[in-house]
């Protein structure tokens, strides 16, 4: 019976990152590729992990599982942090359609983006 | 239990799907970071294949490859972060 739950809600979490891959593929612009795929590929790992945790219902497993899920939830918003402030400062092209950039000039006017 | 036998390389084929759909990305991706996000991604995506075949072999050592796995995303995508941010090209 856990068995099934738990390739159940592994094959949600696949799905998710298969959406996290369409996202990165199709999306026009670096900032709105990282938006795309940071918050869906955090959740399909945790989806994957717990699944993984009911089918083995094994207590080494479910700590694993845990640290996994407690480790990529912790380290994936702050790596994704790092990537687009390190792509935005360095002057990565915007897409076209976009409308405000709050960062791209100072008071003065003048733009820090170089 | 025996009908159940084939769903993990069902889900080993979705999550392939993914990866193959992210390696697009990082072999054509325009600027550098494009390739960091498509690798950080890649990473994600390998720990959800390691899970998936220790689901299908039922073996957990399998199951240590995805924590070693989730460490190392983190070390390589900061420094990778580091580096786009010191080099003031894209």
């Amino acid at each position: 019976m856990n068995e099934s739950i738990g390739l159940i809600i592994m094959g949600a979490g696949a799905l998710l990152m298969v959406f996290a891959g369409i996202g990165l593929l199709r999306m026009p612009d670096f900032l709105l590729r990282l938006a795309a795929t940071s918050k869906s590929s955090s959740l399909g790992i945790a989806l994957i992990a717990v699944g993984t945790a009911l089918f083995f219902w094994d207590d080494g497993v479910t700590l694993r599982m845990a640290a996994i899920v407690l480790f990529v939830f912790l380290t994936a918003p702050v790596a994704s942090h790092m990537i687009g402030r390190a792509g935005y400062r360095s002057g990565t092209p915007l897409w076209h359609g976009t409308t405000i950039d709050e960062m791209g000039r100072d008071e003065t006017g003048k733009g820090i983006r170089g | 239990m025996n009908n159940l036998q084939y769903i993990p390389l069902v889900l080993l084929a979705i999550v392939a799907v993914a990866f193959g759909l992210s390696f697009i990305r990082f072999m054509l991706g325009p600027s550098r970071a494009d390739r960091v996000i498509a690798l950080d991604t890649l990473t994600i995506v390998a720990i959800g294949a390691a899970l998936t075949a220790g689901v299908w072999t039922r073996s957990v050592f399998l199951l240590d490859i995805g924590l070693l796995l989730a460490l190392l995303a983190f070390v390589s995508t900061v420094a990778f972060a580091y580096y786009q941010e010191r080099r003031n090209d894209r």
